[in-house]
Order: structure tokens, then sequence, then C-alpha cells
């Protein structure tokens, strides 16, 4: 069955498979190289870059809770320059889609990011990443505000060239389907959704937090269903496609968040639990539409009966 | 180098070892062999029992302890939520194992070697004294808090000498430490090689020790790990700018990548 999942309005974009990694759970990519195919995936979103390079949060910056974990990162990351010079040239990016996932301090930022972005080959699309709850300087209000999300996107969208742009766009706001369309009215060619839910873990004992930045974001099958609220919610606000992202653990998880619209999905830290995973879920994805006779996705996709 | 790979594997037996208030605490798993043999001493593997539903996310990072033609042995504690369910494993289980990941400690097989190891953190010296081609050049000092059966000790001293200190007061640690910095002081003097490997307390007594004798030292770090193979951050310790690594950014490593054995002058130890 072929699965190339082409998307309206840009003909010469597409996924091999609805299956990609979300950012910062799969490193550059090349740290799971070792355990699976990278080419078999349907792309591969790298770790948020900045301009220059991030010492990130102090430690610790992960727990483990019930069905989830918190991560307050904070975007640790070597710059763009260092990617594009060190990682990018190692991964097949002419065999599967490699997504740069970015994160800046204002528009004028976000926009050079992307514009030395749009210049690079290997890059196939641009994740913009305006939801995370982890870095101090405003972060988190490019996506909780309507005006200042549209901003961005057009910022980037200015210098992006022919590199499709996705908004990533975060729950932690009271509606996210006004963010939606305000990104897609500024011309967001996708939209991702969601990012971590803000959250929090203390110990009774030592009576300190789990993280050292006290408050952190919360992903994993602990949010699926929050998730899935969104990408619904958002999916019937636009018409650009929608990439669901939250709590996927298994081929069913992906069928769910199509069968509320998305084109796409990307897994997370479903990815700790073995590094074979997004490869596993890959087959068992394939495995799953033949057991359950779905012959064409674009049929199933959307069809929920509410 | 080693070939990482990510296999499940049957639990052969789960042997307690000793015991604290009537109960057992530490724990030998064997597991059957790993297709890989080539490995580090040092080296460790991230372990999640097949079993595990998804409240439980995270596999759980263990040293490797000793590889046999026949079997892979871990030596673990039971401290928390993983490890006390890892406790209940019973052979016939399955456990998903990747690895081996990281470094390992350094070997130099004719430089006078001094293993320090803080209570469970002599896992890995076992694998060490084992492996090592001329075990007569190496010496331990263990410190214990538990019953020293609770340990494989035994396993190392049937190879080499080494002296066990039961720390059961303030006084008893504090001798303690007066040991190591005079044994470090003497490694340090004939250029040999002095490892690390416990709770981060001891590592940063053992640091500061190294430091001030000018010892050749390397460290084992303990750090709470999500993915083992240096992709999530979540493990990162400071280093010095003088580890230029590839991919660390900023200063911080990936204690699973780039660890988790580090040269004492080279890393800043954190709490975590
Ligand atoms: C490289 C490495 C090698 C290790 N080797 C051994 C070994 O050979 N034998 C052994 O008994 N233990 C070893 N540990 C420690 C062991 O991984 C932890 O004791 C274990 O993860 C605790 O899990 P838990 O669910 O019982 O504890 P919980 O506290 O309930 O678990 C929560 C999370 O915190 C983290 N965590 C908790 N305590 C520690 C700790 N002391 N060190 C690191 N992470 C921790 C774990 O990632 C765990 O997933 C090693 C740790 C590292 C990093
Ligand atoms: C350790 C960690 C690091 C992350 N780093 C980034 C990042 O750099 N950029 C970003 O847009 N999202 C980041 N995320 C969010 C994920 O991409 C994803 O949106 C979120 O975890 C929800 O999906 P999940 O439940 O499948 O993990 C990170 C998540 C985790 C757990
Ligand atoms: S445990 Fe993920 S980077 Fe080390």
């Amino acid at each position: 069955m072929d699965m190339r999942l082409n998307l309206p309005g840009l003909p010469d974009f597409s996924f091999r498979n609805p299956i990609l990694t979300a950012s910062g759970t799969f490193g550059y990519g090349l740290e799971f190289a070792p355990y699976g195919d990278l080419t078999t995936l349907g792309g591969i979103v790298v770790k948020g870059l900045s301009l220059a390079p991030r010492a990130g949060n102090p430690m610790p910056r992960i727990a483990e809770t019930p069905c989830g974990m918190l991560n307050a990162v904070g975007l640790q990351n070597s710059g763009v320059e260092s990617f594009l010079r060190d990682k990018l040239p190692k991964l097949p990016w002419r065999d599967v889609p490699v997504i740069a996932n970015i994160y800046a301090c204002d528009p004028a930022e976000f926009a050079e990011l992307a514009s030395i972005l749009a210049r690079e080959q290997g890059i196939a699309a641009i994740e913009v990443n305006i939801s995370c709850p982890n870095v101090k300087e405003g972060g988190i209000l490019f996506g909780q505000d309507a005006q200042a999300a549209a901003r961005v996107t057009e910022a980037v969208k200015r210098v992006a060239g022919d590199k499709p742009v996705i908004i990533k766009l975060s729950p932690n706001v009271t509606d996210i389907a006004t963010i939606a369309r305000a990104v897609e009215d500024a011309g967001a060619d996708m939209i991702s959704c969601i990012n971590t839910l803000s959250g929090m873990g203390v110990d009774i004992r030592t009576r300190k937090p789990l993280l050292a930045n006290i408050i952190g974001g919360l992903s994993g099958p602990a949010i699926k269903p929050v998730a899935l609220r969104c990408v619904w919610q958002v999916c019937r606000a636009v018409t650009v496609p929608v990439i669901g992202i939250g709590g996927i653990t298994s081929a069913e998880d992906v069928l769910e968040f199509m069968l509320v619209g998305a084109h796409a999905v990307q897994v997370g830290t479903a990815n700790f639990l073995r590094p074979d995973f997004s490869f596993r879920l890959v087959n068992e994805f394939t495995e799953l539409l033949n057991k359950l006779g779905i012959a064409d996705l674009e049929d199933y996709r959307g069809s929920l009966r509410t | 180098m080693t070939k990482e790979q990510c296999t499940v594997l049957k639990v052969l037996d789960n042997v307690p070892f000793g015991q604290v208030a009537g109960e057992h605490l530490f724990f030998a798993l064997r597991l059957e062999r790993p297709e890989w043999t080539n490995w580090l001493p040092g080296q460790f593997v991230m372990v999640r029992p097949s079993g595990w539903a998804l409240d439980m996310l995270w596999a759980r990072p263990f040293s490797i302890c000793r590889v046999s033609p026949r079997d892979l042995v871990l030596f673990f504690q039971a401290v928390g939520r993983g490890t006390r369910r890892m406790a209940t494993l019973k052979s016939g289980d399955e456990v998903l194992v990747w690895g081996p990941l990281g470094n390992g400690f350094a070997m130099e097989p004719d430089t006078p070697t001094l293993m320090l190891a803080g209570g469970i953190g002599i896992a890995p010296f076992v694998g060490y004294t084992h492996h090592h081609p001329k075990p007569w050049n190496l010496h331990m000092e263990f410190g214990h808090r538990m019953p020293l059966n609770c340990y494989p000790f035994e396993s190392i001293n049937e190879k080499i000498m080494g002296d066990a200190h039961h720390e059961t007061s303030r006084e008893d640690l504090a001798a303690f430490i007066e040991r190591m910095d005079k044994r470090i002081a003497e490694y340090a003097a004939q250029d040999g090689l002095v490892l690390a490997c416990g709770p981060t307390p001891f590592l940063a007594t053992v640091q500061k020790l190294a430091l001030q004798h000018g010892a050749r030292c390397q460290l084992s770090l303990e750090t709470r790990m999500a993915c083992g193979v240096g992709a999530c951050l979540g493990c990162v310790t400071k280093v010095s700018d003088d580890m230029t690594a590839s991919g660390v950014a900023a200063g911080r490593a990936q204690v699973c990548e780039h660890g988790p054995v580090f040269w004492a002058h080279q890393v800043t130890l954190e709490e975590n």
C-alpha cells in the first residue's frame, strides 16, 4: 500500500508516510540510526535550533510521572550553524524529509533563522516553535497571543522561500482554534500540535520540585486526550494540513489522530520507550491498516462520526 | 567500537544478595547473553522489563556488571518505583535491553589503578576487575553503608586485594575519606589511575581530593536518563571547554553519550 501523503496546496511536498518523529525526542536522528533505518520514517523533526548556542536549563531537567514525563531542557542546542555543518550532512536527507524546528526570542530573530534554513537543500520544511514552555524570554507568549503568533508566522513566511512553514501550537491557551486561524491567515502551510502541557512535580521527602526549573512541559500518554481534543478543534478551524502530536504510543493512536482530522503525526516521548520505537510503529501502522481494511487514508481522515 | 543493539532478553534468574531489616534490596539480575560481545567495563545498558505498562515510560540505566559466554549480569539496588518492580522479575520473564552504551573506564594494564566504589557503585568494577589483563595492578577501596554481603564484593576480592569500609557513623565516614585521601595521594605520586563510581556526594569528595593531589582520576556519573542515547538532553553535566566532543552544546554534555565516565578535571558535578 502506498502511504505517500500529498499535501493540498503543496504539490511538491510529501511525506513518505504519516509517521514523523517529534522535535526534542529524536535528537538529530543520528542517535537512533543504530536502531533502525531512518529513511523508513515519514520525516525527522530535529531538536529545536536557535541562532546562537544555548546551554539550556540547570539540572535536574527531566522527571518521570505516571504515564508521562516532565521536561525543562530549555532548548539546549549548539546553534543552527553547527547543526548545518556537523549534523545535517550526516543525515540521509535525500531519502527522508528533515524538518528543522526553530526557536527565537522575537520575530526578527525567527526570520533570521528561517532565512538561513531556507537556503539549505537538506531541509525539507521549517517547523516554528512558538510554544515552548521552558524558556524564560517570552517563548510561550508568541503561542498564547493570536496577533504575536501571526507576526512570527508572517516574518518566517516572508523569508522561507519554497520551504513549507509549519507552525507548532501550544495547548496552554484558552482557545487553540483562534490561534490556529490566526497563523493560517498569516500564511502557515501546516500546523502541528500540540507542544507540551505546562506541569509540575514535587518530592514530599526532599521537599524539592522534581525539576530545577520548578515548572516544565508534560508529555507522553498522559496528554493524549488533550492532544486529540486540540487536533480535532484545530482541524475544524483551518484548511491547511495538521500534524497531530501528543502521547502517541501505538498504531491505534495514530489512527485516532487521523480520525479527528490529522494528515500526519509526530511521535515524541514514546521514542524513550525503546530506541527503535518509531521504526516499529511505521510497520505496525501498515499492518493495522491492512487488518482494519483501510485502503484509503484520505477517506478515513476526519471521518469521525459526531 | 561496539555496536549498540535493542533486544529482548529472557531473565535467567534474579538472585537476592544479603538482607536489610529482613528485606532484600540488592539483586544480581542474570539475563540471557545478548548478541554483542564487545563491551567496555564502565559502559551501561538501558533496561525496561517487557511487562511494564505505560505508567512507567522510561527504561532504567544499569552498569554492565559482567558478560560471560552464557549471560549478562546486572547488579542493582531496589530504591524506587522501577527498581522495586525489577526486584520481582523471575526466570523466564522478558526485558528489553539496549546497549552497550557510553564510554567505559580507561584501562591501562601496566598502570597501578585504584578503584574507589561507594555502595552500589561497585557494580561496574566487577566487570573491570574480571576484564583486566593484569589484575595485580588493581586495588579497591569500597565504602558501604549496608552489610557487606549485600554487595558482590567477594567476586572482586577473589581476584585482587580490596578493602571494605563499613560506614555506620560520622566517624566511619571521616575515616574512609581520610583513607581515600592517603590512597589518592599515593597513586598521584606514581602517576597511577584513580577510578570512582558511587553516589554524587561521594564522587564530589573523590573529585576534590583528586584535584588537590593532581591525580589522574575518572568519575562515573549518575543522572536521570530517559533515552540513554544522547537524544533527550535530560542527563547533561557541565563540562570544561577543552572537552570539545561533538554534540556538546554550550558547555553541557550528555552523560549517556559522552560519559558516564569523565575525567575529574573536566566536569562540574551538579545535584540531580
Ligand atoms: C550510567 C548509570 C549506571 C548505573 N548503574 C547502576 C547499577 O549498576 N546498579 C544500580 O543499582 N543502579 C545503577 N544506576 C542507578 C539506577 O539507574 C537508578 O537507581 C534507577 O534508575 C532508579 O530507578 P527507580 O525507578 O527505582 O527510582 P525512582 O527514583 O523511582 O525513579 C525515577 C527516575 O529517576 C532516576 N533515578 C533515580 N535514582 C537514580 C540514581 N541513583 N541514578 C540515576 N538515576 C536515578 C531514574 O532515571 C528513574 O527513572 C546507574 C545509573 C546510571 C546513570
Ligand atoms: C525532552 C523533550 C524535549 C523537547 N524539545 C522540543 C523542542 O526543542 N522543540 C519543540 O518544538 N518541541 C519539543 N518538545 C515537545 C515534543 O516535540 C512534543 O510536542 C511533545 O512532547 C508532545 O508529544 P509526546 O507526548 O508524543 O511526547 C520536547 C519534548 C520532550 C519530551
Ligand atoms: S538520557 Fe537522553 S540524552 Fe542522556
